[in-house]
């Protein structure tokens, strides 16, 4: 394979090529389709957590004006069921309809929809309708709905246990008894609520026989599929188009019951529909994240080496399994809770549960975050414990650079490690050696100081298809790309991933410019439109799209620059080994002026009636890449806190990040990555709490109750990297797109509990809430004046 | 999202809008927008007929009166009263409430009347206008009239303004000299009201002794009150730390402080008596200098 010896757009920091039309308010957004005909969709949404549906009055509603079509879950069973894409051993599926018909299951679950000429009619309309409910006994903690006696969420399984999974390794039992020390914690990571910044919609039109479904979605080509099979349409009658879509987090990684029903709607009525959810209502209708609740038992030696971790944990995955559901708390969760350390015994059991409450999938990290809040707080209750500091602690069990891949003791094998490096940048750009004294100058205010630890690794880089049908996932892991040359020389990149905000257009063609001897200007990559695509994409999401997504575009543009080697061999009589490709020429090897124009190459390549012999037509290539493993990105973030002595209040004062994602494409990209990350991380340590009463109504169900950080709540960040390259692909890339969330959290709860310590306080629930921390300070006799 | 239908209406004198508010049932008056208006959205408030004071240009004056009073027109915005000059140099408390709203977007659309009129318990400015004893001027069919700050605040989105009367001006008396003010606030995370927000207003002796003291509370209670136990338990104190300490004390004292959350009310009382010897000690270190 030839290959550009010197990469001149790879790493480098370009302008992202999709933020012009973005920050003039060009891009067009779901909301934004709006057709002739067009009629609305409002749903009618249960206000009870638990309750049977004796009868929905909907005559009412019918008189209305504009209304089209008023709709129960009864008229809607042509729809199907909502997938479920993981299916873990000895899994309880639940029936998932788009709108319920015999019971509503959480506060939230859809039980009629409207139809009107206007979304102002079809609300109204919607108001119209009456629903005579039979409410029933409402469970909303996980644990407790695994109780005896406790309201069953769906009868038919008779139990509200999804699945029970264990992952064990070596000898546990061994480990707790040659354990010299021993440290126990209950861990909660409370629930979140996604927030992307642009709410859900879908819009869909069905004409001649074909249906064009616009969704919000990061998983375009999976919507198509579903709703083929869903609605009774060939694949190729199915076009799926995510446009421009405004962050997901996983929020978007569905096939949601609103994308079904809109395209039901729109083939049974003949009309373009849609559907835009308001912000109160995606509070209660979009999936949820974390809710776990965990109890641990870390065995170590005094000297501070791990012996054995045991976990017990019970997920709260709401009242219906999401597409996902099965695989997060499971599968991107009990592999790597042991983190970038040495563990000789592992024993984790992870019980799921469904409860009346809005069902919980992957969110940002999706089961990683968890993992790292877990061993992190282990691992400083435990350098606590045994008196040591809890980085000496740290870089003591770090798997060493020359383990790798390193099977580690859950069964997985990690591609490529040296944690120790980012570690030390990490504990330099904190100036950690002068922590002590800025820790008095605050006591001398008045207030305390906390400086916290976190070490992670992630798994990204989802999925050797292998691996998916080992783990029960459906469906393979591969991404898609084609790359096409057109006469003139333009070129055009299809990709199967469907960026909502990462920037692919701008990495993707920097990595195909590259291999073609272009700039990325002259790179157009298109993306989330199942009709325009290579071929089946699988998506956004996991911090899959470079390493998978992004190899597949790179092994394109490497055959299209092969089959432009070959042409140019031909045009100049030279041989193929001596042909250089960049800054948009072709020439022999030190022969510049004799250039081809790359455009010459690709137009010689359509016109060919002067191609090498037995050459096909045309310039283009399409890769399918099914990665050989996963990757494991890692770093260190720590952060610095200043708390209120008098009131809890805490300031991060101080952040900085050494984090490791292999080769970067584009520095500026994997910046903004982490900022982001980074301020979601800090929004679940400090603010993010999903809170429902005991009757399964949401509490936090606004932006005025539930505080997503703002720049005033977010320091600068300090930020730096190592690059350890994975062996797993050409590029060397791991993925950046969750590590941010995963590092950051863990960082800014160890340092609370850190600023708390001189007062005995040795652990606290997240969010670390001012009153919370006063309270604790009260008990602790600290709460002054 | 959406709101009910309504007519819309822009009179270009307050008089005409007295006339237009007299004419029409179910009538809401709006000013900056950004209380009603969610209200509207959420279906909380479904007004017949919105209206709309931009057009009265005499409402958005900041002026200084030549006996010293500060009047502030009800479409001040936030900002307006923040940055004014006049405001930030006699009625620091005010300007520094001002600032403490919202966020820029809200300060450059919101205004204090609009703030006062709603009444939230939880806005910023009404804690300055009772400490300072403002006036709220309205004008309604039988002409105008003053309300004194204290006896304007009637409760949770509950003020004394008659069903036919708009909310005109804010009159805030000239200060004495040696006169401080400071107002600080622990804001909600999510919405940035106050959980609690204290206006201090001192005035001092020229030994120092403090001659007068007026504490407004916004966020803490159902409505925003003043914190007399705290006021007489400073006056007449050289208000040196011990003594603000002491008198910080007992700002809490008698107010049924609300519960959410955020804070319950418990550490609503507490963070109440906080603010309180923050916003005494900056207003006694303005009074002196």
């Amino acid at each position: 394979m030839t290959t550009a010896t010197t990469p001149t757009y790879i790493g480098a920091r370009v302008a992202r090529k999709e933020d012009p039309r973005l920050i003039t308010g060009d891009g067009t957004f779901t909301d934004d389709v709006t057709l002739p005909g067009m009629v609305y969709v409002s749903l009618v949404r249960s206000p009870h957590a638990h309750a049977n549906i004796r009868r929905i009055d909907t005559a009412a509603a019918k008189k209305e004006p504009g209304v089209v079509a008023v709709l129960t879950g009864k008229d809607l069973e042509a729809t199907g069921m909502l997938p479920v894409f993981i299916t873990v051993p000895n899994m309880s599926g639940s029936k998932h309809m788009p709108i319920a018909a015999d019971k509503a299951r959480y506060a939230g679950d859809a039980v009629a929809a409207v139809v009107a000429e206007t979304r102002d009619a079809a609300k109204r309309a919607a108001d119209a309708i009456t629903v005579d409910y039979e409410p029933l006994p409402v469970v909303v903690d996980a644990t407790a709905a695994l109780e005896p006696g406790a309201p069953i969420i769906h009868e038919e399984l008779k139990s509200n246990l999804v699945f029970t999974y264990p992952v064990k390794g070596g000898d546990i039992e061994k480990a707790f008894k040659d354990a010299e020390v021993k440290t126990s914690l209950r861990i909660v990571n409370q629930r979140l609520i996604p927030n992307a910044m642009e709410p859900r919609a879908v819009a869909a039109r069905f004409e001649a026989g074909e249906l064009t479904l616009w969704s919000t979605t990061q998983i375009p080509h999976f919507v198509q599929l579903i709703a083929s099979l869903n609605l009774g349409l060939s694949q190729n009658k199915v076009r799926v188009i995510a446009p421009e879509v405004g962050g997901g987090f996983g929020s978007k990684l569905q096939v949601y019951a609103e994308e079904l029903l809109v395209g039901y709607l729109a083939k049974t009525l003949g009309r373009p529909v849609k559907w835009t959810e308001e912000r109160r209502e995606g509070y209660l209708a979009t999936i949820h994240g974390r809710d776990h609740v965990s109890d641990l038992e870390l065995a170590a030696k005094r000297d501070g080496t791990l012996l054995g971790l045991r976990v017990r944990t019970v997920a709260n995955v709401g009242a219906y399994l999401q597409a996902f559901a099965p695989g997060i708390p499971t599968i991107l969760h009990m592999f790597v809770v042991p983190g970038p350390y040495r563990l000789p015994a592992y024993d984790y059991e992870m019980r799921g549960a469904y409860t009346n409450t809005t069902p919980v999938d992957a969110y940002r990290g999706a089961g990683r975050p968890e993992a790292a809040y877990l061993i992190e707080r282990a691992m400083d209750r435990l350098a606590d414990e045994i008196g040591m500091d809890p980085a000496e602690l740290r870089r003591k069990n770090f798997i060493p650079k020359d383990a790798f891949p390193f099977n580690t003791i859950s069964g997985i094998s990690y591609d490529s490690g040296d944690y120790a490096p980012a570690l030390d940048r990490a504990l330099a750009m904190a100036d950690y050696k002068g922590f002590e004294k800025r820790r008095a100058e605050a006591k001398a205010r008045g207030n305390y100081r906390g400086i916290g630890i976190s070490s992670y690794i992630e798994i990204c880089g989802l999925a050797p298809s292998k691996a998916n049908a080992a783990l029960g996932v459906g469906w393979g892991g591969y991404e898609s790309a084609r790359i096409r040359v057109h006469p003139t020389g333009a070129v055009q990149v299809f990709t199967g991933t469907s960026p909502h905000g990462q920037g692919h257009e701008t990495s993707w063609a920097q990595i195909a410019a590259d291999a073609l001897g272009v700039t990325p200007n002259d790179i157009e990559v298109r993306h989330g439109d199942t009709f325009e695509s290579p071929g089946m994409g699988v998506g956004t999401f996991g911090s899959r799209s470079l390493a998978v997504g992004g190899i597949a575009v790179h092994k394109a543009a490497e055959k299209v620059r092969e089959k432009v080697v070959q042409i140019g061999a031909h045009l100049l009589e030279a041989s193929p080994a001596d042909v250089v490709v960049e800054g948009g020429k072709v020439f022999v090897k030190g022969v510049p002026e004799k250039a081809k124009n790359f455009g010459d190459i690709s137009m010689a390549a359509y016109l060919a009636n002067n191609l090498p012999e037995g050459m096909e037509p045309g310039l283009e290539a399409t890769v399918y890449y099914d990665p050989p493993n996963f990757t494991f990105p890692f770093g260190t973030h720590i952060a610095e806190v200043e708390i209120d002595g008098e009131t809890g209040a805490v300031r991060i004062v101080r952040y900085s990040a050494c984090d490791d994602c292999g080769r970067q494409i584009n520095p500026m990209i994997v910046e903004g990555q982490l900022h982001g990350g980074i301020a979601q991380g800090i929004g679940q340590a400090l603010y993010e709490t999903a809170v429902y009463d005991e009757n399964g109504q949401l509490l936090s169900g606004s932006m005025m109750e539930y505080h997503v950080p703002t720049a005033e709540d977010i320091p600068a960040f300090q930020l730096d990297h190592t690059v350890t390259l994975s062996p797993s692909n050409p590029l060397g890339v791991k993925g950046i797109g969750e590590a941010g969330t995963i590092g950051s959290t863990p960082a800014v709860a160890n340092a609370v509990i850190d600023a708390l310590s001189p007062l005995g306080i040795r652990h606290l629930d997240m969010p670390l809430t001012s009153e919370k921390i006063w309270k604790a300070m009260k008990a602790a006799g600290e709460g002054r004046r | 999202m959406i709101t009910h239908p309504f007519t819309y209406q822009t009179p270009a004198t307050i008089d005409e809008a007295v006339q237009a508010l007299g004419r029409s049932r179910e009538a809401k008056v709006i000013a900056g927008g950004h209380s009603l208006l969610p209200l509207m959205k959420l279906g909380l408030a479904q007004p017949e007929t919105l209206i709309d004071l931009r057009r009265i240009a005499a409402l958005r004056d900041i002026r200084r009166e030549p006996d010293g009073t500060i009047s502030i027109g009800a479409l001040a915005t936030h900002r307006a009263i923040a940055d004014d000059p006049a405001v930030r140099a006699g009625l620091a408390a005010l300007a520094e409430a001002a600032a403490a709203v919202g966020d820029p977007q809200v300060r450059t659309r919101g205004t204090i009347g609009g703030s006062l009129a709603h009444a939230d318990p939880a806005a910023d400015e009404p804690a300055p206008t009772l400490a300072f004893d403002a006036t709220i001027r309205a004008v309604g069919p039988k002409g105008r009239r003053d309300i004194p700050a204290p006896e304007f605040s009637k409760g949770t989105f509950e003020t004394a303004l008659g069903p036919g009367e708009i909310l005109a001006e804010i009159r805030f008396p000239a200060q004495p000299a040696r006169t401080g003010s400071a107002y600080v606030k622990f804001p909600h995370p999510a919405s940035r009201f106050a959980v609690v927000g204290v206006a201090a207003v001192v005035t001092a002796k020229p030994d120092g002794t403090i001659e007068r003291a007026a504490i407004g509370v916004a966020g803490a209670a159902a409505k925003p009150q003043r914190a007399t136990e705290a006021e007489k338990a400073i006056t007449g104190t050289k208000g040196d730390a011990k003594a603000v300490v002491a008198a910080a004390a007992k700002a809490a004292n008698g107010m049924t402080t609300l519960a959410d959350l955020v804070a319950s009310s418990e550490y609503r009382a507490h963070l109440v008596t906080v603010y309180a010897r923050r916003a005494l000690e900056r207003a006694i270190e303005r009074a002196r200098a």
